[in-house]
């Protein structure tokens, strides 16, 4: 059996197990409104880590990663980026599967079927997963900080344009 | 040789139940989080208690030796001053209803950032100290001592609202954390303990008129500016007059439109619309501040800066005012200025001199929204508008707490906006007029050392913008208030990109026709017009 037979046919468990993982982060209050909360401009949050890790999940179920996968990571991670996390507290989610996959395999009975090759080639595919939403949390920083110049920038650009007129047609 | 943690030990988020009751876990200051304090200067400049120089990372606050006795005779005398208070300490039944309503809350999953336990923050002392069940009972009834951590949670959950009063909507007993939150940074400034983007301004606007501190010849080289950047535009030379005695209204807009962009765009708009009403209007380089950063110091110093708006109107000896597009000014005015500072009996009933119409609204303030003014202009047919001209632009309105929650102006910016724009689209209902959601920088949270904060808080607003965005291609969010010019750029960078933002009246500059012009072939931010880029060699 590959692992990805296994994710498929137990889905629903194991999606579960690993979603109410990427909710408990957050305080417990906080958990269940960002699990019960359905409407997405009530609970924006609730809603990008769902939608994305539910990309995620289907991304994984394939031999081969879309393009689209940048897009799951991405909605999980922009917000991440700008709550309380530390980058690794950020992207653990993704290491965390790996052990939501092994127990409930185990409690499944299922692991002997598994061969080693398939369990090789799924780690590989997590560990990759984790190197690129370290990319794309970077990213988001950056863009933050770049937010952060632009705006200071920005705070004495009237008065640029104004010197700038003041040179090139100037008043007295 | 140390071991090396392990993936689990570094990188796990260990939401078990804090070790201590959350009464009693103190606050961390991590950097994003927090706006630097108050520099001494600017407290000096106005008589504030205990300047010095202290950052709210540090452990030692240099808080006066009597501190914990200011503050509580502090909120004595504000209980006894303010009935709404009182109520508000007593009333509140933890329902929750408020809870998941915060967009701070909502952003950051914290949860001392629900309104309702914001307000337990201050009700804990207030129990303690002013409750017999608090005095005797303690813990039990919810009360806690005011020491130096609870002092250092106040500032940092109470620099953490942005007095939006969108909880207020969803409480049963209408209990406004706003209110609570004026309340408790006044508190805190009477030790000392301010943030100096909001003091500084405060400062600056007492000694020169503005939040900025630019003087009165600097305001008019940079308004006559404008005046060379319409003409560029429209081949029109306006001629805006300052300080002029006798004018029949007075002027005043928040400095974020004279020296920040996009605001810039949107003061063009208003000069271009009174020249082309020929209206009598006088510019005050004094008075030259429509905002009031006072309103998030204290009651004492929102009336100060207010009250140079009735002083300039008395000295120039105007008829009535009209305000700019600015958000925490109207609610100053809408709900305080009459009594702070008013009657303005001195002045007259605003009619508008093109249309007949009396805003009874401004009767006893005698100071009519710029929105209203030009929505009756645009009803009575008194303007030539162009609105194809702003056809490269989809268009969404996000309404401003202060001006939709603060004062009830909804209709009017929209009106203006579909009757000079083709493309207009309004995010969902749960997002919108009262139940707008907050830019998430208000009330002087807009520093850029906060900027994850404002990330955080202004999310639920960027995600309905992102919302029409996908579903009608939305490229402008057009607002009414000046910080909301000035922040949601920074939003819509982060979780928006290619969405930019306007005030109502750039809008309205881009579609007016003035007598005279020449062809117009940019819009007032020097873009090609649609169409006019497809034009071969001009």
């Amino acid at each position: 059996m590959r692992v990805e037979e296994f994710l498929f046919d137990y889905r629903e468990t194991v999606f579960n197990r690993w979603f109410q993982g990427v909710f408990a982060d957050y305080a417990p209050e906080t958990s269940r409104f960002l699990r019960e909360e359905k409407d997405l401009f009530a609970n924006p949050v609730g809603h990008a880590l769902y939608e994305g890790l539910e990309g995620l999940y289907r991304e994984l179920l394939q031999e081969k990663a879309s393009p689209h996968i940048h897009l799951y990571l991405q909605k999980i991670l922009q917000v991440r980026a700008v709550q309380d996390f530390s980058p690794s507290q950020a992207v653990n989610f993704i290491l965390r599967l790996k052990e939501v996959v092994r127990e409930e395999m185990k409690k499944s009975g299922r692991q002997g079927d598994l061969t080693a090759e398939s369990w090789q080639a799924f780690e590989e595919k997590v560990d990759s997963l984790v190197l690129l939403a370290f990319d794309v949390y970077t990213q988001y920083r950056e863009r933050l900080y770049e937010i952060r110049v632009k705006e200071l920038k920005n705070s004495i650009e009237v008065f640029r344009r104004r010197f700038d007129r003041e040179m090139e047609k100037p008043r007295r | 040789m140390a071991s090396i943690p392990k993936p689990d030990q570094l990188s796990r988020v260990d939401y078990g139940p804090p070790q201590t009751g959350w009464l009693e876990t103190p606050v961390q200051f991590k950097p994003g989080y927090w706006s630097y304090g108050g520099k001494p200067h600017n407290l000096e400049v106005l008589g504030l208690p205990n300047p010095r120089d202290w950052s709210p990372a540090d452990v030692d606050w240099k808080l006066p030796e009597n501190w914990q006795e200011i503050i509580l005779e502090g909120l004595r005398e504000r209980l006894d001053k303010y009935r709404s208070l009182r109520l508000f300490m007593d009333i509140c039944v933890r329902c929750g209803a408020c809870a998941d309503k915060c967009h701070y809350y909502i952003g950051s999953g914290d949860p001392k950032n629900m309104p309702v336990l914001r307000a337990e923050l201050l009700r804990s002392v207030y129990r303690k100290d002013f409750t017999t069940a608090g005095k005797i009972l303690g813990k039990f009834a919810g009360a806690r001592k005011l020491d130096e951590e609870v002092l250092k949670e106040w500032f940092y959950y109470f620099f953490q609202c942005s007095e939006c009063r969108r909880c207020s909507l969803f409480c049963p007993y209408g209990i406004d954390t706003a209110e609570i939150t004026i309340i408790a940074r006044e508190l805190l400034n009477l030790v000392g303990c301010n943030i100096d983007w909001v003091v500084a301004s405060v400062a600056n606007c007492y000694r020169t008129g503005n939040h900025l501190g630019i003087q009165p010849h600097a305001l008019v080289d940079m308004i006559e500016f404008y005046v060379d950047e319409i003409e560029d535009i429209t081949g029109i030379r306006l001629e805006p007059t300052f300080n002029r005695k006798g004018a029949e209204i007075l002027f005043i807009v928040p400095s974020g439109d004279i020296f920040a962009d996009p605001g810039t765009y949107n003061l063009m708009g208003y000069m271009m619309l009174f020249h082309e009403l020929g209206l009598d209007y006088t510019w005050s380089t004094y008075a030259s501040e429509g905002g009031n950063f006072g309103l998030f110091t204290s009651h004492e110093m929102m009336k100060r800066l207010n009250a140079k708006l009735y002083a300039e109107a008395k000295r120039l000896g105007v008829k009535w005012m009209i305000g700019g597009e600015c958000g925490h000014m109207w609610r100053v005015l809408h709900q305080y200025m009459d009594t702070m500072n008013g009657p303005a009996d001195f002045m007259e009933e605003p009619v508008s001199p093109i249309t007949g119409t009396r805003f009874d609204n401004a009767k006893s303030t005698k100071m009519v929204h710029i929105c209203e003014f030009t929505a009756d202009l645009i009803k009575h047919n008194k303007l030539k508008l162009d609105p194809s001209r702003n056809d490269h632009l989809k268009v969404t309105f996000h309404d401003s707490c202060n001006t939709s929650r603060g004062m009830g102006i909804l209709d009017e910016p929209r009106y203006i906006i579909k009757n000079v724009c083709r493309h207009f689209h309004e995010m969902p209902e749960n997002t919108i007029r009262e139940q707008t959601f907050c830019c998430g920088s208000g009330s002087g949270l807009n520093a850029d050392e906060v900027m994850e904060l404002r990330m955080r808080g202004g999310l639920p607003r960027a995600n309905a913008v992102q919302y029409v965005r996908e579903k009608y291609g939305v490229n402008m969010l057009a607002c009414i208030c000046a910080i909301d010019r000035a922040v949601l750029p920074a939003l819509m960078d982060y979780w928006v990109p290619g969405v930019e933002v306007a005030g109502v009246h750039e809008l309205l500059g881009n579609a007016l026709i003035l007598k005279g012009e020449k062809e117009r072939t940019t819009d007032l931010r020097g873009e090609p017009l649609p169409g006019a880029e497809e034009d071969g060699d001009v």
